[in-house]
């Protein structure tokens, strides 16, 4: 019994602050969106901020969008690459990509800030998606790479010599094989792109293109005096809600990709 | 050898040649994609930093060749090195503390027991929220409009809102519980894949052998859990080095920039006063002693194994 009002005290307090955020993007505060009483006034100031939230949620969705399907696309061509062929050069490109984990964030941002601009992509959302997923190649490679690996070779070899090219035993035979790995890659994908700050606020110089979470933070950057902490948490939880639902949907695959890859990546 | 080498070319087999050859080709063009954005947007920008850290690089107008004067100024640069010894104090501080939390969590949702998959969610949701929205919500979470306060004054214990950025110190300290609650569940998921390796007939030969369950974890789960909670110091020391998130957001460098990283420093050399170049070079100093602290880490990890 002790076990248990220790553990779930703790979960209270872990889950307090989600709650407490939830309350209060609904509650009535003087002076704001939702003068008095409960309702979605301090979610419609945050709508008529700025571009409108409609923009940003547009914006962040299209990254998120972006950096899924490249990375999916790109991890699941690369990861076959390492797992089933030999080619020159392959060891240094699979080294290469793992050496994105030992650079520090900024250490990248910087230059990439000068290289974005050079190819026409400053200011773009496009832009903003490939060094994104650049980010999560390593994680992605290594993952895809396993999975692909974990696949018996029997199951292709029939399909080649039945003359299938290489590309169809993917598309056919192997996608379906390696699809929990995929679904991982896609999880990490989405949640890191989502919620990337960092990127979009050294990548992305115009209102309108910005993403939820340097939005909001522009947000309250600009209002001078009284902050609307209500529409403040109307906007954290527009950013929070999406994650933790999709957390909560595919946390069995969350899991798996931390055991098999993040701790051996 | 280059004859034979020549020779066996020469007379193999035709097919079997081209097709070792195709295969190879095709492999290629599969990792064609991820030698594009790896080669364009990491090893191009890493090299073009080291060079841009040698020049006058404004945001606007052309660079000019100035080895060493950027290095030369991050020494000089005041604000640079309180930066530093602010990110290793809280480097320090938050490792001890997320580590011990997260430890403590582990331990206690290690076993198989009804509910003990919805403690672990529990405590594993704040990690699910974006870093950026958890600076954010702390910082109302802080405010005078906080639960905290609010529960406090309606008590009657308190008449003004507690200030919890307001000096520099609980600035610090209202910072880590924020990053102690986003990560905390993120290590005990760590830990707990290192708990789970630790085969159970271990634990049964020393409960046989009459070992309370202090020593138990003493002698049996911490030499054996060692290499995973290695792992967990790094990520957490790394990640600590490189904060921003939370300091950009939740205490924007104050009180007084006492709160102010080494990663918000590069920033501003960067994107407040347009002096790339003095940027890249602090970017590449942070880099050498990261890849330094992944060599070491690496040859500590390898030795356990």
């Amino acid at each position: 019994m002790r076990y248990y009002s220790t553990a779930a005290a703790l979960a209270i307090l872990f889950l307090l602050p989600l709650g407490w955020a939830g309350v209060a993007s609904v509650q009535g505060q003087a002076g704001s969106g939702q003068a008095t009483g409960v309702g979605f006034g301090n979610y419609k100031a945050m709508a008529e901020y700025g571009e409108g939230i409609g923009t940003y949620l547009a914006n962040t969705a299209a990254v998120a969008v972006m950096t899924v399907v490249g990375t999916l696309v790109v991890s699941a061509l690369g990861g076959y690459a390492f797992a089933r062929f030999r080619f020159p050069g392959k060891e240094l490109l699979f080294l290469a990509t793992l050496a994105i984990l030992m650079v520090p964030y900024a250490t990248i941002l910087i230059p990439l800030y000068v290289v974005l601009g050079h190819l026409g992509l400053q200011n773009s959302l496009v832009g903003l998606s490939l060094v994104l997923i650049m980010f999560q190649l390593p994680f992605a490679i290594f993952m895809m790479r396993n999975s692909f690996e974990a696949v018996p070779r029997e199951l292709e070899e029939a399909a080649l010599v039945d003359g299938c090219t290489t590309f169809s035993a993917l598309r056919r035979i192997l996608l379906r094989a390696v699809r929990p790995g995929l679904i991982t890659v896609g999880l990490f994908a989405f949640l890191a792109s989502w919620n990337d700050f960092f990127a979009p606020l050294i990548l992305l110089s115009d209102g309108d293109k910005f993403t939820l979470p340097v939005a909001v933070v522009a947000m309250r950057e600009r209002s001078f005096g009284a902050i609307d902490y209500g529409a403040l948490e109307a906007g954290v939880m527009v950013m929070a809600l999406p994650c933790i639902v999709l957390f909560l949907f595919l946390q069995r695959h969350y899991v798996q990709g931390f055991t098999t890859g993040a701790l051996r990546g | 050898m280059t004859t034979q080498t020549i020779d066996r070319v020469v007379t193999r087999p035709r097919g079997r040649g081209t097709l070792a050859q195709r295969r190879s080709l095709i492999g290629m063009a599969y990792a064609a994609p991820t030698a594009v954005i790896v080669g364009v947007f990491f090893l191009l920008p890493l090299g073009l930093v080291f060079w841009m850290s040698a020049n006058r690089w404004r945001v606007l107008g052309s660079p000019s060749f100035n080895f060493p004067d950027n290095y030369a100024n991050v020494a000089d640069n005041q604000l640079f090195r309180d930066s530093v010894s602010f990110t290793l104090k809280y480097t320090a501080i938050t490792t001890i503390v997320l580590s011990a939390v997260a430890l403590g969590l582990a331990l206690l949702v290690q076993n198989q027991r009804p509910g003990v998959g919805l403690l672990r969610t529990a405590y594993f949701l704040p990690g699910a929220v974006g870093f950026a929205a958890a600076s954010l919500l702390f910082y109302g979470f802080y405010s005078g409009s906080g639960p905290f306060d609010s529960a406090l004054r309606d008590l009657g214990i308190i008449d003004e809102p507690i200030n919890w950025l307001g000096t520099p110190n609980a600035a610090l300290f209202s910072t880590i519980a924020m990053v102690t609650w986003r990560f905390a569940g993120f290590n005990m998921l760590i830990l707990l894949t290192g708990l789970q390796s630790i085969p159970t007939d271990v634990y049964e030969a020393a409960r046989s052998d009459g070992a309370s369950s202090w020593q138990t974890f003493r002698y049996i789960t911490l030499p054996l859990l060692r290499p995973t909670i290695a792992l967990m110091l790094v990520l957490s020391i790394t990640g600590s080095l490189l904060a921003f998130d939370q300091f950009f957001i939740l205490t924007r460098g104050g009180p007084d920039g006492s709160t102010v990283s080494m990663v918000m420093v590069i920033f501003r050399e960067g994107f407040t006063r347009f002096n790339l170049g003095s940027a890249a070079a602090i970017s590449v100093l942070l880099l050498i002693v990261l890849v330094a602290l992944n060599v070491v880490q690496l040859r500590v990890l390898g030795r356990d194994r």
